[in-house]
């Protein structure tokens, strides 16, 4: 019910939104959970395991029942919280776990079984049989377990990620928190001030206290104003600060447009990495929850929510309130509810002392032993002396005293340190560097106290950052902290629970305890106790003590479980947030990129770049006919293949030679400029790395091809090499692989074709493996007489800019003389049928020897992996090592396939190598394929086994030697 | 984390590639000393000198780091 006045709502406008399609009036302000409140909505939600009804049972980010969908379509978001989403015209909201209404969930059925459903139930009862795991138990239980369902779709538009940076981070806007930043912003540090809430104050704005003479919600307003003003310090609202991470590194969630009408470009979401050089902890206290039998009855509620309600949101959450706590706080609630106008049934306060009140009942010792109500509180059963009684009450205040909130600083391993006298956890000293707790989060509950604390926190962080602290400037506030009842659990006859979200009881944690599961970390695992969305904020110290009791530990909780990030629930689509589609892989296109798709060719990803597959023409119907013509074009006439992926490297300066004589096996200081060698590198484990080409372009400058799959890698080894293996070369290396755009001219009319393209042709008369400056239709260039086809092959390389024009140039050519461009599976084909390798065959546990390279392994000079790839393993003959495969009959064969000797059984231990690459030869017109084959090169003439498990593949393959065609290379020498 | 590079200065840990711990090489042939550079590494529950590459910069960096707390004790410098 709205009151009459008050409340930090504008009341002048009016908003409406839907709760399961009812209308809800509102104002801005007002959260949904104060907007249902005001509308006397109290049902707002069902359990997880036993679809009990819920209420809404706090007025913050920890509400553990009032979970709700919002918004509709692929955007909507599931289990979001009431108390935090605020209202704008037009939200749609659903509740959830329910079936098929809120009012009537059949699913409750659960909760007339729950004696066969306690702790370890899962565990117990859906062991056996086994079979009936997948086709019943899984899918019974995954359609009742779950809270709010994702939509199948992606949602439209796309979070966001943001960096900050600032001398001090501080987290909450509080009395304690707003004293710090004013504190360390006066002295000059750069101070970011983050609150989950929508304004500045904290339980300020929910408490009738005054602050410097003023309304503390006014007092919270003009600090607020005052550091708005100074430039050094930033306002965070709506940000939630979600863990804190080494080296000063803080997440946090802001709610960029989550309470706003959807809005193409704005995010709901920001997640925030802030690095800051010192922090102060000031995320308050939460209230602690009253266990009882039938504590979740809708309409039980936190003290401090009543009060939140009453004072900031003008709602009065009952007609008729009876309130169950002690000391202030209970006190407070009754007086402000009166004030409010609403009846006080009973001040059940279970401190025997308790004074009598004028205008309510007091009942001095007593404690609640259960509650009534159909899908909500109608009265409230107490027991206080000898005397058992009911109490009307549509809402129950309950106010167990304060759990600090401690999370942040225990999320770098420490456990907070239970404080008898406080009956409180306290945050660990010195866990987190650079982190101070202050205020209520720091066990501190007098608003006087925590005002001073903070101030002191946020001075002293200023001070050791090398600023004057400014003096003190203490404003006069509050200075009772309160009490704690004596005791938070009172179990009767019924269930008492703690875990509202999971249903976890009293009962629960002592059967636990009772089984075995007796350490805080076994009883959460076992019964789940504190695994729900609000991850145990709301009921694991009392969980905790439920436990310690159980196992017979005095003084209070025994021990916690770990505190973990994030302290409030991040999207993941906030976290990884830029990581999306292009954003996660970034597209790379060379400069045959439009041209290419124009042509219809399927693409097939190599790394981060595309590459054509192949170019499909009128008439073919599979990619095996447009292959097979490929690489005829090439064998016979000429193909065009774009290679500009390949890594470049330019290496240059005095030493370049000897450094690449250290990072390749082979001699490179011995290339004469103007010529090309292969070269193979190595890992200092002495297996190979990598493959490519070396063009010696001067005496000291270089050009290297990498893989395209590795050029990053060989760029890092490189880094390694120069900077630490090597400071002693003058050596200096940039990648060239995005400068150049370089095509290979492959097959018989390859001089034929390139002479169309320049006006001088010495150029072309190059030797093999030779490299010289070129102009291509004018445009410098480069040419190099290389191939990887094992035809007459040049690549020609010109500055990206000219690329895409120089590739339609030479396809076009290519196609005058019958020939064309050639994709990734025809090129493949054509190095397999000269067995040339790729990272198919040099996949990490391959050796120099393995592949048949052994004599490109230098003696005369140190290189990394040699001395590795001396040893005895890697050069016994035993080893599998390469060869070719012809199928006998002309059958199929797969990369993956499996060897073996004929007669063996086609077993794991009688294995004996495997394939590594297959295809069809057009050229041979039948299947050839790469293997790696135990003392493969010795057993040339042999027939063994091949066996694809997986394809049901069992031939019998004649073993070559690993070239098929033209094995003394006389075609690429023409 | 945060490391320090020494032409970028203090960057994001997720920037850097971590290169494994920071050795002498010793060179030569196969031996007890090649043999622990390539494949023994100690495990220290403290400091540990390590090298990072910068990614965007490609400057490779040596820093030394607790184990046990992540505090970056060096926090790089250049090899
Ligand atoms: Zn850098």
């Amino acid at each position: 019910m709205r009151l009459a006045t008050g409340g930090m709502i504008d009341r002048e406008t009016q908003l409406s939104f839907r709760f399961d399609g009812r209308i809800v009036h509102a104002h801005p302000g007002d959260t949904v959970a104060s907007a249902l409140l005001a509308s006397g909505i109290r049902l707002v939600g069902r359990s997880f395991k036993y679809h009990r009804p819920r209420g809404i049972l706090t007025a913050g980010s920890e509400e553990p029942n009032a979970l709700l969908t919002v918004g509709k379509g692929p955007g909507r978001e599931p289990n979001v919280r009431a108390t935090v989403q605020e209202v704008w015209d037009g939200l749609e909201t659903q509740s959830q776990n329910r079936w098929p209404a809120l009012s009537l969930d059949l699913m409750a059925v659960n909760d007339l079984a729950s004696p066969f459903f306690g702790a370890g139930f899962y565990y117990k009862t859906f062991m056996w049989p086994r079979k009936a795991w997948e086709a019943l138990y899984e899918p019974v239980i995954r359609r009742a377990a779950g809270l709010g369902a994702l939509h199948r779709d992606p949602g439209p538009g796309e979070d966001e990620k943001a960096f900050a940076f600032c001398d001090l981070l501080v987290v909450g806007g509080g009395p304690a928190g707003l004293m710090a930043a004013l504190a360390a912003g006066r002295a000059g540090a750069r101070v970011i001030l983050a609150e989950e809430d929508t304004r500045l104050g904290g339980r300020l704005l929910a408490e009738r206290e005054h602050v410097g003479g003023q309304p503390g919600a006014e007092w919270a307003a003009s600090v607020a104003a005052e550091l708005a003003a100074m430039p050094n310090v930033r306002i965070m609202t709506r940000t939630a600060v979600t863990g804190a991470y080494d080296g000063g590194t803080y997440g946090a969630l802001e709610r960029v447009g989550a309470h706003l009408a959807p809005e193409a470009d704005r995010p709901r979401y920001a997640f925030w990495r802030i690095t800051a050089k010192r922090a102060v902890l000031a995320a308050g206290a939460l209230e602690r929850a009253m266990t009882f039998s039938g504590n979740d009855r809708p309409g039980v509620m936190m003290a401090s929510a009543v009060r939140a309600y009453l004072n900031r949101w003008a709602v009065a959450p009952g007609k008729e309130v009876a309130i169950f706590g002690t000391g202030r706080a209970a006190r407070a609630t009754a007086e402000q509810l009166l004030d409010a106008g609403v009846t006080v049934t009973g001040l059940i306060d279970p401190d025997p002392g308790a004074r009598e009140a004028q205008d309510y009942p007091v009942f001095p010792g007593g404690h609640v032993i259960g509650t009534h109500g159909r899908q909500g509180l109608s009265l409230v059963k107490i027991s206080h002396g000898l005397v058992e009684q009911n109490i009307r009450a549509d809402c129950l205040a309950t106010a167990g005293g304060w759990n600090p909130q401690v999370n942040i600083a225990c999320h770098q391993g420490a456990r907070p340190v239970w404080d008898a006298e406080r009956a409180a956890f306290l945050p660990p000293e010195g866990s987190v560097p650079g982190l101070t707790p202050a205020g209520s989060a720091n066990g501190t509950f007098s608003t006087a106290a925590c005002l001073t604390e903070g101030w002191r926190a946020g001075a002293i962080a200023a001070e050791d950052m090398g600023h004057k602290a400014p003096a003190a400037d203490l404003p006069e506030a509050e200075e009772e902290a309160g009490a704690t009842p004596a005791s938070w659990v009172y179990e009767g006859p019924g269930r008492a629970w703690l875990d509202f979200q999971n249903d976890v009881t009293t009962k629960d944690v002592k059967q636990s305890a009772a089984e075995g599961f007796s350490a805080p970390e076994h009883m959460k695992r076992y019964t789940t106790q504190g695994m729900a969305t609000d991850q145990g904020k709301m009921s694991n110290v009392n969980a905790l003590s439920v436990l310690a009791a159980a196992t017979g530990v005095a003084g209070g909780p025994a021990g916690t479980t770990t505190y973990r990030p994030p302290y409030v629930p991040v999207p993941i689509s906030a976290m990884g947030a830029g990581a999306r589609g292009s954003g996660f892989a970034p597209i790379r296109r060379s400069a045959s990129d439009a041209a290419v798709r124009e042509r219809g060719a399927p693409m097939v990803e190599a790394g981060l770049w595309y590459r054509a597959s192949y170019f499909p023409r009128a008439g073919e119907k599979t990619w095996r006919e447009a292959c097979d013509r490929e690489v005829r074009m090439v064998r016979h006439k000429v193909g065009v293949c774009d290679v500009s992926t390949l890594g470049k490297i330019d290496v240059q300066g005095p030493d370049a030679a000897a450094f690449l004589d250290f990072v390749y096996t082979g001699a490179m200081s011995t290339l004469k400029t103007g010529r090309v060698r292969y070269g193979l590198m190595l890992r200092e484990d002495g297996y190979v790395m990598d493959d490519g080409t070396c063009a010696r372009l001067g005496d000291s400058h270089y050009l290297i091809t990498t893989t395209t799959a590795a050029a990053g890698q060989v760029m890092q080894h490189f880094d390694m090499v120069a900077q630490v293996l090597r400071p002693d070369l003058d050596v200096t290396f940039t990648s060239v692989t995005e400068a150049w755009a370089q095509f290979a001219v492959a097959g018989p009319q390859a001089r034929v074709l390139l002479r169309t393209l320049m006006e001088d042709d010495t150029p072309l008369q190059i030797p093999f493996m030779g490299v010289t400056d070129a102009r291509v239709m004018g445009v410098p260039g480069r040419l190099f007489r290389i191939s990887f086809s094992g035809e007459l092959g040049f690549e020609v390389a010109v500055p990206v800019a000219y690329g895409a024009a120089l590739w339609r140039l030479i396809v076009a050519q290519a196609e005058s003389l019958g020939g064309g461009a050639y994709g990734m599976e025809a090129l493949n084909v054509l190095r397999v049928e000269k067995g040339f390798i790729t990272h198919a065959e040099i996949d990490g546990r391959a050796t120099a020897g393995d592949i048949g390279l052994g004599s490109m392994m230098s003696t005369r000079k140190d290189y990394i992996g040699r001395a590795a790839a001396e040893r005895e393993g890697l050069t016994d003959p035993g080893r599998e090592r390469l060869v070719g495969l012809k199928p006998v009959d002309g059958a199929r064969l797969t990369a993956g396939g499996f060897l073996f000797s004929r007669g063996a059984a086609a077993e794991r231990v009688n294995a004996e190598g495997y394939v590594t690459s297959a295809c069809h030869s057009a050229t041979l017109g039948r299947d050839i394929a790469l293997a790696f084959l135990k003392r493969g090169p010795e057993r040339i003439g042999e027939v063994v086994r091949f066996v694809d498990h997986l394809r049901g593949t069992d031939v019998l393959c004649l073993v070559c030697e690993p070239t098929f065609i033209d094995p003394a290379g006389g075609r690429m020498r023409a | 984390m945060r490391i320090r590079c020494p032409h970028c200065g203090e960057r994001d840990r997720r920037e850097f590639t971590w290169m494994g711990a920071a050795l002498e090489r010793p060179g030569g042939s196969w031996g007890e000393e090649m043999h622990a550079y390539v494949f023994l590494r100690e495990n220290p529950a403290g400091p540990l000198a390590e090298l990072w590459h910068h990614d965007p910069c490609g400057a490779m960096v040596r820093a030394v780091r607790d184990t046990r707390t992540h505090e970056m004790i060096e926090p790089g410098d250049a090899p």
